[in-house]
C-alpha cells in the first residue's frame, strides 16, 4: 500500500529539511519525498495540514518492566504508550526481573516487542551480572542477542575498577556504556533534594554532590579509557559543568537530561506529593536553569524520558517508602516544545535531541526520514493545546506531576514501521 | 477562629490560632489542677492513638488528654496488629476510620504521614510526630510554659541545642516560637545542622558558649545514639564535651533563664543532671503542661465543622 502524507510541515533535521513536502510511504519504509503537491496518487493520503512532520521520537531511556513488573507496565502497554507519545523507537533499561544480563532475558524481551510490541524495542543490557557492579555481563553475547548499550541504570556501578573494565572492554565493540551517577553513601536513605525545602518537609535529603562526584569519577575513567560514556538524567548544574569542560578537552562523552529536570524544582514537593518522587531528585531554579544552557549549548545532547511507570498502590502511600519514577513518554515532547516557547531550542534542535541525536548515540537507524529509512514518523499540532489527564494515559503507569499542565502540541498520528496509529 | 480539623504542624499555623490554644490550654490547665480532673465536653467521642514509634510521654499524655475531655481512647499498638501482617498504612488508617473514631493521632518516622492521611481520611488527624518534620503538640506545650515563666514570647531569646538536622521538636519549636516574635539560635555540630536552616529566621551557631550567651530560654533535645554510629560524631562523650549543657555554661545564659527538654533525657549526654534536676529546670512542668495543651487542641479541633 502506497501512502502519502500532505500538506505538512516536514522537519527532518538528518536531511536538513524544513518545509512543506510529501512523504510517500510504501509498506514498511519510506519511499520517497516530493515537494509541495508533486506526490504520486498513493492509495491512502494522510492530510497533515497544521502540523509538523518529524521522524518518530528515540528515547534512549524507557523503562518497560517486563518481564517481573508487569502490574507496573508490559511491554505491550509500553510501546502503546512511546507511540502515543510521538516515540517510534525505545531503549529499554536492564533493571527487570531478572535482569537483562543474559541472553535469555535479551531474546525474551525482543520477541515479545516483535509479537506485542506497538514500537521498535531495543533493549539495553547490565553491564554487570545482576547488576551487582562485580563481574561483567557477556557484551559480545548481548550484543549478538540485540543489545545495543550497557548500563546499570537504577543502580551505579560503585566499584570504580569495573567501570574502568566495563569502559574499556565495551571499546571492542565501540558500544555505550550508559551511567546513572549517584554515590550510594551519600545518597543513603534520600528522598529528594538536600537543601531547604528538604528542611521544611523533614525528608532526607540527596544532595547534588552524590551526582556529581560520580560524574567526575565517570569522566575521568572514560579519559582514561578512550571508551564511550553517556551520562543518564543529568539534573545538577555542577553534574553539566563537569560534562561541558570535559567535552571541551575531548572527551568521549555525552549525555541526556528528561523534561523534569528542566520543568520542575524541589519547591513543589512541598505537597508530599509522590509523584514528584524520583532519582535522580527534582533540583533546584539555579540547576533547572543551569541544564537549560546545557542543552542550549549542546552539552546536554539528549532528552530522554527516563520513563519509570509505577502501580498506584506503589506512589499512594508514605514519602519514605513510595516508589522513585515518573510515567514520561505521554508528555516528554509537548514539555520539550516549551522549550521552543522559551527560546531555550529551536524546534529543530528540539527535534534533534529527541531523535536523531539518541539514535546516532545508539548507532540505530532511526530520526531520519531518508529514502528506504523505516517508516517512522510522528504527525504533531504544535499550537494545539490540551490538558494533561494521566487516566487517559496508555502506559498503565499513571504517575506524573504533570497531571492537569495545560500543555501545547498534541501528537496526532505515529506510523511505526509504515503502520499508522491514530490518536485524534 | 480554627479552620482546620486537623493539626499537621505548626508551620500552617497563624500567631493568632496558636495564641488561641495556648489560651484555651490555661483553662484546662485549671481544670488538671482540681480534685476531680475530669470535664464532659469530648463525650461520645473516639479518639485513636496511632504510634508507629515507641512513645511514652506524648502517648500517655494524650490518652490522659482524652480521658480528661470524656473521649473513649483507645491505643491502636502496631506491634499486636494486622501491620505486622503487612496491612499498608493506608488500609489501617481506613479501617481506624470506618471503626468510628473521630480523630486519629498519628506518630510515624515518615515525614509527612499525616499529610498523606489527612488526604484520604475525613476525620481529624493530629500530627504526634512526624519523621524529622514536625512535632506541633510538644511546640505548643513548649511555648505554654515558656509564656507561663515569662508572660510573653515576644522579643525572647531562645537558644535550642541539639541534634537539629533530625528533630521535629526543633523544626515545631522554630516555627512557633519566630511566629510569635522570640529570637531564636540553633546550635549544634556542622553535621546535624540542616541545610538552609538559616532561611527560617534563626541564627546558627557551633559553639554553646556564644549560642546560650544571654538566652532567656534554653532548649535542650535528646541525641539519638545511633548518630554516633551513622558518622555524625565521633563520639557522646565528645558531644558531652562540646555541646553538654553542665552548669557551668548555664551561667552564660540570663540569671533567670529556664531549661527545656523534651525528652526522653540522656544525662550525660546532652544535658547534666545537676542542670536537669537544678532550679532552673522547667522540664517536669512541660510534661504536666502537654496535657493541658492537648486537651486544648483536641476541645478546638472537635469543634471544627467538618
Amino acid at each position: 500500500m502506497k501512502i502519502l502524507i500532505k500538506n505538512g510541515r516536514v522537519i527532518d533535521p538528518s536531511l536538513n529539511i524544513d518545509g512543506y513536502k510529501e512523504i510517500l510511504i510504501e509498506g514498511s519504509k519510506i519511499k520517497s519525498l516530493y515537494p509541495k503537491n508533486k506526490g504520486p496518487k498513493p492509495d491512502r493520503v494522510i492530510d497533515a495540514s497544521g502540523c509538523i512532520v518529524i521522524p518518530g521520537l528515540v528515547d534512549m531511556h524507557t523503562h518497560l518492566r517486563e518481564p517481573g513488573f508487569e502490574y507496573k507496565e508490559t511491554i505491550k502497554t509500553g510501546t502503546l504508550s512511546a507511540l502515543k507519545g510521538g516515540f517510534t523507537s525505545i531503549c529499554c533499561m536492564p533493571n527487570t526481573n531478572p535482569i537483562n544480563d543474559s541472553i535469555t532475558v535479551t531474546e525474551y524481551i525482543i520477541e515479545k516487542a516483535l509479537k506485542e510490541g506497538a514500537c521498535t524495542v531495543y533493549p539495553i543490557g547490565a553491564i554487570t551480572k545482576g547488576q551487582n557492579g562485580e563481574a561483567l555481563t557477556e557484551l559480545e553475547a548481548l550484543i549478538k542477542a540485540g543489545c545495543i548499550a550497557f548500563s546499570d541504570d537504577g543502580k551505579p556501578v560503585t566499584n570504580s575498577l569495573i567501570m574502568r573494565r566495563a569502559l574499556e572492554y565495551s571499546k571492542i565493540f565501540d558500544i555505550p556504556v550508559i551511567s546513572h551517577c549517584e554515590d550510594l553513601k551519600l545518597s543513603e536513605d534520600g528522598v529528594m533534594n538536600e537543601g531547604f525545602v528538604s528542611t521544611i518537609l523533614g525528608l532526607k535529603g540527596i544532595p547534588k554532590a552524590a551526582e556529581e562526584v560520580m560524574v567526575a569519577r565517570d569522566l575521568a575513567l572514560c579519559e582514561l579509557t578512550g571508551g564511550r560514556l553517556h551520562i543518564a538524567h543529568v539534573s545538577t548544574g555542577g553534574s553539566v559543568k563537569l560534562i561541558k569542560e570535559a567535552k571541551a578537552r575531548g572527551v568521549n562523552v555525552t549525555s541526556e537530561t528528561c523534561p523534569h529536570y528542566f520543568c520542575l524544582t524541589d519547591e513543589s514537593l512541598k505537597s508530599y506529593n509522590t509523584n514528584l518522587k524520583v532519582n535522580p531528585p527534582l533540583r533546584t531554579e539555579k540547576d533547572v536553569k543551569a541544564i537549560k544552557q546545557g542543552l542550549k549549548d549542546g552539552t546536554i545532547d539528549v532528552i530522554a524520558t527516563d520513563h519509570a511507570p509505577h502501580h498506584f498502590d506503589d506512589k499512594n502511600k508514605e514519602f519514605d517508602t513510595a516508589a522513585f519514577g515518573i510515567s514520561g513518554l505521554e508528555t516528554a515532547f509537548a514539555l520539550g516544545i516549551q522549550l521552543v516557547e522559551q527560546g531555550v531550542l529551536s524546534l529543530k534542535q528540539l527535534i534533534t535531541k529527541m531523535s536523531l541525536t539518541p539514535s546516532k548515540i545508539m548507532r540505530i537507524k532511526n530520526g531520519t526520514l531518508a529514502v528506504n529509512a523505516n517508516a517512522n514518523i510522528a504527525i504533531i499540532n504544535l499550537n494545539k493545546k490540551f490538558v494533561v489527564d494521566s487516566s487517559k494515559f496508555l502506559s498503565k503507569g499513571k504517575n506524573t506531576p504533570f497531571d492537569g499542565f495545560h500543555l501545547k502540541g498534541t501528537v496526532e498520528k505515529t506510523i511505526s514501521v509504515g503502520k499508522i496509529h491514530e490518536w485524534t | 477562629m480554627f479552620k482546620s480539623k486537623n493539626l499537621l504542624g505548626i508551620k500552617d499555623l497563624t500567631p493568632n490560632e496558636i495564641n488561641f490554644i495556648l489560651d484555651t490550654a490555661s483553662g484546662f490547665k485549671d481544670v488538671l489542677a482540681r480534685d476531680i480532673k475530669k470535664v464532659p465536653p469530648l463525650r461520645g467521642k473516639t479518639v485513636v492513638n496511632l504510634f508507629f514509634e515507641p512513645s511514652t510521654r506524648t502517648r500517655t499524655s494524650f490518652t490522659l488528654a482524652g480521658k480528661r475531655l470524656s473521649a473513649d481512647v483507645v491505643n491502636f499498638s502496631v506491634n499486636t496488629s494486622s501491620v505486622v501482617k503487612g496491612e499498608t498504612l493506608k488500609d489501617t488508617a481506613l479501617t481506624i476510620q470506618s471503626l468510628g473514631a473521630d480523630f486519629i493521632v498519628i506518630r510515624h518516622a515518615s515525614s509527612g504521614v499525616p499529610h498523606f492521611l489527612s488526604k484520604i481520611l475525613n476525620i481529624s488527624i493530629i500530627n504526634a510526630g512526624d519523621g524529622a518534620n514536625e512535632h506541633p503538640t510538644q511546640a505548643l506545650l513548649d511555648l505554654f510554659t515558656i509564656r507561663s515563666h515569662k508572660k510573653k514570647i515576644n522579643g525572647l531569646t531562645v537558644a535550642i541545642i541539639g541534634d537539629i538536622a533530625h528533630s521535629r521538636v526543633a523544626k515545631s519549636n522554630i516555627y512557633g516560637l519566630t511566629k510569635l516574635g522570640a529570637k531564636v539560635r540553633v546550635i549544634c555540630p556542622p553535621t546535624l545542622m540542616p541545610a538552609g536552616i538559616d532561611k527560617l529566621g534563626v541564627d546558627v551557631f557551633h559553639s554553646i558558649e556564644q549560642g546560650i550567651k544571654n538566652a532567656d530560654v534554653i532548649m535542650t533535645l535528646r541525641l539519638q545514639l545511633e548518630r554516633q554510629v551513622k558518622g555524625f560524631l565521633p563520639s557522646l562523650e565528645e558531644y558531652f564535651k562540646l555541646y553538654g549543657l553542665t552548669a557551668e555554661r548555664l551561667k552564660l545564659a540570663r540569671d533567670n533563664a529556664i531549661v527545656m527538654h523534651p525528652g526522653p533525657m540522656n544525662r550525660g549526654v546532652e544535658i547534666d543532671s545537676e542542670v536537669a534536676d537544678g532550679p532552673q529546670s522547667v522540664i517536669l512542668e512541660q510534661v504536666t503542661n502537654g496535657i493541658a495543651v492537648r486537651m486544648a487542641v483536641l476541645y478546638i479541633l472537635a469543634g471544627v465543622r467538618r
